[in-house]
């Protein structure tokens, strides 16, 4: 068959059901390919979006995401979330036209070195030189992308290759890759002094990330820290790993977290950290951070431990694999949990001083953690909450209860405006019977509109809940607080009107402005069967509190 | 509880964190697929983690599917641990040695020509005598040497002739390989 057709039926094979993408020149013979094929394709309205796309599907449902996109801008235009899987870690596979190989290095028409483009940014690469690879690569960036750590596979062929006729037939077993074996079980004397040193300790945190949703080890995680009564604290990547709220939860940790989870790991005498990579949102001033602690670190990526903080008991190894010999062991060690008596007791006291809070409006205005606070109830918790990036994202963190994992969204190493949308059109996609709500901010939203239409042509019936304060509001917040509120290009004014926008679009928009308004509008569009953007005007100058400066210690917590 | 091995009691001060910072020169060997972009993803992984290279030598070995790429990196500087932690991730990557000094022969080659008209000549010709190196070229004004040997017997002889003008040089990066036991 040809080539085209070859990595249509591997994909397939793979478990494909649906791609996201956009065709082009170098891609026509692998779109008609499609013609012909099972797999579902959905027509983004930028490479980014598709991309995003293919995230929010691999988030949602742990399964790998795919994008297409042709050489050139179309490839250029992955780059972003190329970029934005690698530093989450998101099992994606991205296939690009090339232009044709004898035209390669010639700056043919549409052409760019794709590959030497994203080499930082990608888990691994792959370009085609001989179309008799064609299967076998699809069949090894899957492999890559979803073993190990995750993150973007690249696959690049050149379409001239692509039209060949080849010999096709399904992969048997794991690819043979002689340089890629990632680590998978913990090694049991590690781990058998992980829980010697966690029964001993006085003042223990277990700090969870994004690592335990990537290992599908939440149930694992959450039996583990109640085999004692451990404080559990999470990333912004982890939430849902561990319930909230719930008597050992601590909340969030980090630049936004609760004063709880910060002081505690401040005074922690030894820190069971869990698939999470201690970056600088989380430490702040990395000489002052949690000083008084000694580190066990779980990871499957060999490289991440001890590249931050030094680790005392180093543990590689899959989560699923590590989390239950740990429970384990430490059962088997009967610890006194009265030992934790004092170091509860300090915790309470910080949680019964500083607890999460605003002060709400008196009359109509809406406060943006109220919005967040009524789409919780609107939602009953039980939506997939995907975001964009900025103050809404941060108080979504901070008031939507996350309690099951793969149910919040968002791009955290990154930090991409733009992301909300096409990630919450995968999540859909990936998970059709649960609600999908995108919680956006105007400077956000605006970036990956176009995918609007997307939603709209392909009947995706996807939910957005805009937090209009007519700001980059984050980025105001850091010029009021750190640059003495010279404020330079934070404004985005009044332009669009977003109801006439989603209305252009074939969507249902709504504006609210009044807090009375809100819970109704929220179930309503909810309920209703197609698409809808809310345009919920709130305060404009609100800050998120709590924060660590950056390059601070926990101790300076402000807000 | 008893395990071999595993202290039965764990206490936390006890808990040490391994050191980082080595201190000295290391000379990893790299075994990597040969295929195409492989060294530039090894070179833009140093440049993107802000790890520099000493020295880097690349070259076929006896299977014609795999290079061998030597480097030297100052420990003192740079993580080992982390670079080779870095560099296993990447997928072409087959093996990584961090070469023992103890047991490790490493040999570099250079060439220099160095200015050696009527009153330096004799001087040049001697050292590279003493440091076993090969004229191999040689004008009016210049002599051109080449040397092998241990990079710092290298660095030695570039101190000697140097003072005579040196006009160019080229090294090669440091090439090593274990010393095979004396009954094997
Ligand atoms: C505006 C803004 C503000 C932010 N503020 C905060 C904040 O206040 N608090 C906060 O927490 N974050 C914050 N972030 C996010 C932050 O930048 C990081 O993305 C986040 O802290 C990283 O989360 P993580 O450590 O869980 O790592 P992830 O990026 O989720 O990495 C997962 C880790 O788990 C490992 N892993 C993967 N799979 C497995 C497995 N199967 N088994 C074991 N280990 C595995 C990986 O190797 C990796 O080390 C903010 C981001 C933005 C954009
Ligand atoms: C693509 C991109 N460009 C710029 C930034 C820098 N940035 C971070 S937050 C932010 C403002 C976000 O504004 P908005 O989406 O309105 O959210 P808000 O903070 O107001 O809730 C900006 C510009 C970014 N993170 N991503």
């Amino acid at each position: 068959m040809r080539a085209a057709d070859a990595l249509c039926a591997a994909l397939l094979d793979e478990g494909v059901e649906h791609v996201f993408g956009i065709p082009g020149g170098a891609s026509l013979p692998l779109y008609d390919a499609l013609y012909d094929s099972k797999l579902k394709h959905i027509l983004a309205r930028h490479e980014q979006g598709a991309g995003h796309a293919a995230e929010g599907y691999a988030k949602a449902s742990g399964r790998v995401g795919v994008a297409f996109a042709t050489s050139g801008p179309g490839a250029t235009n992955l780059v972003t979330p190329i970029a934005d899987a690698m530093m989450d870690s998101v099992p994606t596979v991205f296939v690009t036209g090339q232009v044709r190989s004898d035209l390669i290095g010639t700056d043919g028409f549409q052409e760019a070195d794709v590959t030497g483009i994203t080499m930082p940014v990608v888990k691994h690469s792959l370009l085609v030189t001989d179309p008799r690879q064609i299967p076998g690569y699809i069949h090894e960036a899957f492999h890559i992308a979803s073993t190990g750590r995750p993150g973007p596979v690249l696959v690049d062929v050149p379409q001239d290759l692509i039209r060949a006729e080849i010999d096709y037939a399904p992969a048997e077993g794991p690819p043979a890759l002689p340089g890629y074996k990632p680590p998978l079980q913990g090694n049991i004397k590690q781990i058998r002094i992980a829980a010697k040193a966690l029964a001993n300790a006085k003042r223990p945190v277990i700090y969870g990330g994004g690592g335990i949703i990537n290992a599908n080890a939440s149930q694992e995680f959450r039996d583990f820290c109640r085999s004692d009564r451990l404080p559990v604290t999470l990333t912004v990547m982890g939430l849902g790993a561990y319930p909230a709220p719930d008597e050992q939860w601590l909340g969030m940790l980090g630049m936004h977290g609760t004063r709880a989870a910060n002081y505690a790991m401040d005074e922690a005498d030894l820190i069971v950290c869990v698939g999470a990579r201690f970056d600088d949102r989380i430490t702040g001033k990395l000489s002052e951070f949690a000083p008084r602690a000694k580190f066990v670190h779980v990871d499957v990526d060999p490289a991440e431990i001890s590249k931050n903080v030094p680790a005392h008991i180093p543990i590689v190894g899959d989560a699923a694999d590590v989390l239950p010999k740990l429970t384990r062991e430490y059962r088997a060690l009967e610890p006194e949990t009265k030992r934790l008596e004092d170091w509860w007791k300090r915790i309470r006291s910080w949680q019964a001083e500083y607890p999460l809070r605003y002060e709400d409006s008196a009359d109509s205005e809406i406060k943006p953690q109220f919005m967040v606070e009524a789409m919780y109830e609107a939602t009953g918790g039980e939506a997939i909450i995907t975001s964009d990036v900025g103050q809404h994202q941060m108080w979504a963190a901070q008031y939507f209860h996350f309690d099951k994992p793969r149910r919040w969204i968002n791009s955290g190493g990154l930090g991409t405006m733009g992301f909300g949308l096409p990630s919450a059109l995968g999540a859909k996609v990936a998970c059709p019977e649960l609600d999908v709500v995108c919680l956006s901010g105007d400077g956000s939203l605006i970036m990956t509109c176009q995918e609007m239409a997307t939603a709209a042509i392909h009947e995706i019936p996807v939910k957005v809940f805009l937090m209009n304060n007519g700001h980059y509001g984050m980025v105001r917040q850091w010029q009021e607080l750190f640059w003495d509120g010279r404020y330079q290009s934070v404004d985005t004014g009044s332009s669009p009107d977003w109801t006439k926008l989603a209305e252009a679009f074939g969507w249902s928009g709504l504006k609210v402005t009044d807090k009375k308004q809100l819970p109704g509008a929220m179930r309503e569009a909810l309920e209703s069967e197609g698409p809808v953007l809310l345009d919920v005007h709130v305060t404009k100058d609100e800050n998120c509190y709590p924060m660590i400066p950056a390059g601070h210690a926990a101790r300076d917590m402000v807000g | 509880m008893g395990e071999p091995g595993t202290q039965d009691v764990v206490r936390l001060e006890d808990l040490e964190a391994s050191r980082a910072l080595t201190g000295r020169k290391h000379i990893l060997a790299l075994t990597v697929e040969d295929t195409p972009g492989v060294l530039a993803r090894i070179a833009g992984l140093f440049s993107r983690r802000g790890f520099n290279i000493d020295t880097l030598a690349v070259g076929p070995t006896e299977d014609p599917e795999i290079s061998r790429i030597t480097l030297t990196l100052d420990g003192a500087v740079h993580p080992i641990d982390q670079v080779t932690k870095q560099l296993h991730k990447l997928v072409n990557v087959i093996k990584i040695r961090d070469m023992d000094p103890e047991t490790t022969i490493a040999r570099e080659m250079a060439l220099l020509r160095v200015n050696a008209g009527i009153e330096g000549r004799g001087e040049v010709m001697q050292f590279a005598e003493i440091f076993q190196a090969k004229i191999i070229d040689v004008s009016r004004r210049t002599l051109t040497v080449e040397i092998t040997g241990t990079q710092e017997r290298i660095d030695s002889f570039e101190r000697m002739v140097r003072p005579h003008g040196l006009v160019e040089m080229v090294r090669t990066g440091e090439v090593a390989i274990t010393r095979s036991r004396s009954d094997s």
